[in-house]
C-alpha cells in the first residue's frame, strides 16, 4: 500500500526494505514520526459536547502540555486515547496502523499507552514492591499469571525504579499507607516498569509539595526523548517547568497551539482562560 | 524503562515473605489427624455405649459442616479476594448434589418402594422412559463428570455475559439472587425430572456399598475432609501466585488494572467458574451423607446464609470461611433443637452485628486481639 515509503527507508533495517510497507498488528509504526494523531474527534454526554472536532497530532518522543478552562475536554480527551470512552465521530489512532477506537483499555495499554489518573490510583492493600510488579511489562494472560514468578531482570527493574521514585525504603509497605505525593510517584514509577510509549499524565503534581512539583518536573523532563508524554495540568508555572508545546483546549476543541510564551500572548487565550 | 544507568545498581533483596506462624501449622496438623484419623477410628472401632464413641450423628455432622467449609471457601475465592459478591451459590451446590444424586438414585435399582428399573417418583409420575439427561447417569464416573461440567458451564455462561457487561457490586449479588431463584422454580416442578419439591432421597447403595453403614460414612467423612484440605490448598496457592495479586487488585481498582494492560475478564471468569465447580463438588459429598436433596438447597435463603458463613468467620481469609462455616452451623444445629422458631432472626441479628462491629469477622477480631497484646 505506501510502497512510496521504501525509498527513504533503506537505511534502517532489513524489513524495511520490502516492497510492501506491511501493517504487524500489535506493534507500533511511528514511520511517519507520529504516535498520536486525533482527528476530528466529538464525544456528546446527553447533548454536552465534550470534544467538538478536535484535532491533535503527537509526534514520537514528544512533550506536549495541554491545558484549559475546567469543561474543556481535557480528561475526556484521555478517555478517548485509552479507550474508556468512545469518540462519537472522528479518528483516533496510535502511530499508522492501530485504530484506538476499535481496542479495549487492556489492549491500548498492552500497546503501550500508559495513563495516569488525576487522584493516585495505586492497589492500596497490595505493598509498593507488588504494586509495581504487577505493573511490569508481562503477559497480561490468566495462563501465564498462574505460574509466573519474578525474574532477576525483573527484580531489577523493579529494583532500580524503586530507587528512581525514592520507595526503596517502603517497598513492602501497603501502598495505602504512602503519603499522597509518594501516591503519586509511586504510580508513575508503575506507568515507567510497563514500558509505554505514551504516557499520559493527568495533573501529576496535584497536592505535591513545592519540592516535590519540582522534582516531578525534572522527572518529567528526562523522560522526552524517550517516552512521548502528554500532561494535562492546570498550574501554569510547572507546565513552564516542563518546557515543550502548549495545546490549549476550550469546549472541546484547540483554541491555540504553540510555546509557552506564545499561547500565554494569544489574545484568545487570554479572553477565555488566563484572563479569568 | 531503561533507566538503569542513571541508577546505580545494587542487588535487590527479595522482599520477606510473613512465614506462616510454626503454631499454626502444627495447629492444622493436629486437626488433620484428629480429623483423619481419630474420629473415624472412635467411630468405627468403640463400641455405640462407650464415653469416647463418636455418634452417627457427629460424623454426619461433621461431614456436614465440612461440606459447607468447601462452599465457604469457594465463595471466599470469589467474594473475600475478587470482591464479587455471589447471592447464589447455593445454586451450584445443588446443581453438583443433584448430579451426584442423580446416580445415587440409579443405584436404588429395583429396591424402591415400586420395584422399578425408573426412580420412584417417575413411576409415580406414570413416567415410562428415562428423560434423556438421565441417560448414564448409572455410571459413576458420569455422574461425577456431571457434578463438575454442568455447573461450570452454567457459571461460565452466566459469568461470561455479567462480567462482559461489567455488572458488578450489588447488581451482580441481585442477579445471582434471581438465578438461584429461578432454578429452584424449575426444580419444584415434576416435569423437570428432578423429583419435585421431594428432590431425591432414599438412596440405598454407592458403588455397591450400603450408603448407611458406618465404614461408608467414614470414607464419605474422611473424602470430605481431604477434599477440603485439597480446596484450602488450591485456594491458597492460587491467591499468593500472581493471579491473586491480580484477582485482588481487580477487587481494590480495577479501573486501574485495565490501564495496566490486563483484561479483568478472563481473571473474574477463571476464578468465578472455578469457585462454582468447587461448590459443586461440595454438594455432590453432601448428598449422599445428608441423605437428601431438594430444591430448597436452591432457595434464595440458603445463597445468603452462605455469604453470611463467610463474613462471620472473615472474609479475604480462608482460615475465617472454614471457622465461619463450622461456627455459624454449630450453632445453627443447636438453635434448631432449643429454639427453632428463632433461629432465622438470629441469623439476621448475627449478620447486621457482624457487618457493623466486625467487618473483617472472627478472624479479624482475633487479629486485632493479638495485635493489642503485642503493642
Amino acid at each position: 500500500m505506501s510502497t512510496q515509503r521504501s525509498s527513504h527507508d533503506g537505511g534502517r533495517g532489513i524489513e524495511h526494505l520490502g516492497i510492501v510497507h506491511a501493517a504487524t498488528p500489535g506493534v507500533l509504526d511511528t514511520s511517519h514520526d507520529v504516535i498520536l494523531y486525533l482527528e476530528n474527534i466529538t464525544v456528546t454526554f446527553d447533548g454536552f459536547r465534550a470534544l467538538n472536532r478536535l484535532t491533535l497530532y503527537l509526534g514520537v518522543g514528544e512533550l506536549r502540555c495541554v491545558i484549559g478552562p475546567n469543561g474543556a475536554g481535557k480528561t475526556t480527551m484521555m478517555d478517548v486515547i485509552t479507550g474508556k470512552t468512545r469518540p462519537d465521530s472522528g479518528t483516533a489512532f496510535f502511530g499508522q496502523t492501530m485504530d484506538l477506537a476499535r481496542m479495549s483499555e487492556a489492549e491500548i495499554a498492552q500497546a503501550g499507552i500508559g495513563r495516569k489518573f488525576q487522584k493516585p490510583t495505586v492497589f492500596e492493600r497490595h505493598t509498593v514492591f507488588e504494586n509495581l510488579e504487577l505493573a511490569l511489562e508481562s503477559d497480561r494472560r490468566v495462563r501465564k499469571s498462574l505460574l509466573a514468578s519474578l525474574d532477576g531482570e525483573g527484580s531489577d527493574r523493579i529494583a532500580d525504579m524503586l530507587r528512581f521514585v525514592q520507595l526503596a525504603d517502603v517497598a513492602d509497605r501497603p501502598a495505602g499507607l504512602l503519603s499522597h505525593g509518594q501516591k503519586q510517584w509511586l504510580e508513575i514509577g508503575m506507568l515507567l516498569v510497563q514500558r509505554p510509549k505514551l504516557l499520559l499524565l493527568d495533573e501529576p503534581v496535584a497536592g505535591m509539595s513545592d519540592a516535590e512539583t519540582e522534582r516531578t518536573a525534572e522527572l518529567i523532563a528526562s523522560l522526552a526523548g524517550r517516552h512521548s508524554v502528554v500532561v494535562v495540568e492546570h498550574d501554569m508555572d510547572f507546565v513552564g517547568l516542563l518546557g515543550g508545546k502548549v495545546t490549549v483546549l476550550d469546549e472541546g476543541a484547540v483554541l491555540a497551539e504553540g510555546t509557552l510564551e506564545a499561547v500565554q500572548g494569544d489574545p484568545r487565550v487570554i479572553e477565555v482562560y488566563l484572563g479569568r | 524503562m531503561g533507566d538503569s544507568e542513571a541508577v546505580a545498581t545494587r542487588p535487590f533483596l527479595p522482599r520477606p515473605r510473613p512465614a506462616a506462624p510454626r503454631a499454626g501449622k502444627l495447629a492444622l496438623a493436629g486437626l488433620a489427624l484428629v480429623v483423619l484419623v481419630l474420629l473415624p477410628a472412635l467411630h468405627l472401632y468403640t463400641p455405640a455405649g462407650s464415653r469416647l464413641h463418636v455418634s452417627d450423628y457427629a460424623i454426619t455432622l461433621g461431614g456436614k459442616i465440612m461440606c459447607y467449609a468447601i462452599v465457604a471457601v469457594a465463595l471466599d475465592l470469589i467474594w473475600g479476594y475478587g470482591g464479587i459478591l455471589s447471592l447464589g451459590h447455593g445454586l451450584f451446590f445443588a446443581l453438583g448434589g443433584y448430579a451426584f444424586g442423580m446416580y445415587l438414585m440409579r443405584a436404588i435399582g429395583r429396591d424402591g418402594v415400586y420395584q422399578s428399573d425408573l426412580p420412584d417418583f417417575m413411576v409415580f409420575l406414570d413416567w415410562k422412559h428415562l428423560p434423556w439427561y438421565w441417560q448414564w447417569t448409572d455410571h459413576f464416573a458420569w455422574a461425577v463428570l456431571l457434578v463438575v461440567v454442568v455447573p461450570a458451564l452454567i457459571a461460565l455462561v452466566f459469568g461470561l455475559f455479567a462480567f462482559r457487561s461489567r455488572v458488578g457490586g450489588v447488581y451482580f449479588s441481585i442477579i445471582t439472587q434471581a438465578l438461584t431463584f429461578a432454578a429452584m422454580l424449575l426444580f419444584f416442578r415434576n416435569e423437570t425430572g428432578f423429583g419435585g419439591n421431594n428432590g431425591f432421597t432414599d438412596f440405598k447403595r454407592i458403588l455397591g456399598f450400603p450408603i448407611t453403614a458406618p465404614a461408608t460414612r467414614v470414607v464419605l467423612f474422611m473424602l470430605t475432609a481431604a477434599t477440603l484440605a485439597g480446596t484450602l490448598a488450591l485456594v491458597r496457592w492460587l491467591v499468593r501466585s500472581k493471579f491473586g495479586r491480580v484477582l485482588t487488585a481487580i477487587r481494590d481498582a480495577e479501573p486501574r488494572v485495565r490501564f495496566l494492560g490486563y483484561d479483568p475478564l478472563p481473571y473474574k471468569l477463571f476464578a468465578w467458574t472455578l469457585s462454582a465447580m468447587i461448590a459443586a463438588i461440595a454438594g455432590a459429598l453432601y448428598v449422599p451423607q445428608v441423605g437428601i436433596i431438594n430444591p430448597s438447597e436452591m432457595s434464595p435463603a440458603s445463597s445468603i446464609e452462605l455469604a453470611i458463613w463467610v463474613a462471620v468467620g472473615g472474609r479475604g481469609t480462608m482460615f475465617g470461611a472454614v471457622l465461619g462455616a463450622a461456627l455459624v452451623n454449630l450453632a445453627k444445629s443447636w438453635f434448631t433443637m432449643a429454639f427453632p422458631e428463632y433461629w432465622l432472626v438470629f441469623l439476621g441479628l448475627l449478620f447486621v452485628l457482624v457487618t457493623r462491629f466486625l467487618p473483617d469477622g472472627v478472624v479479624g477480631l482475633g487479629r486485632r486481639l493479638v495485635r493489642g497484646r503485642a503493642a
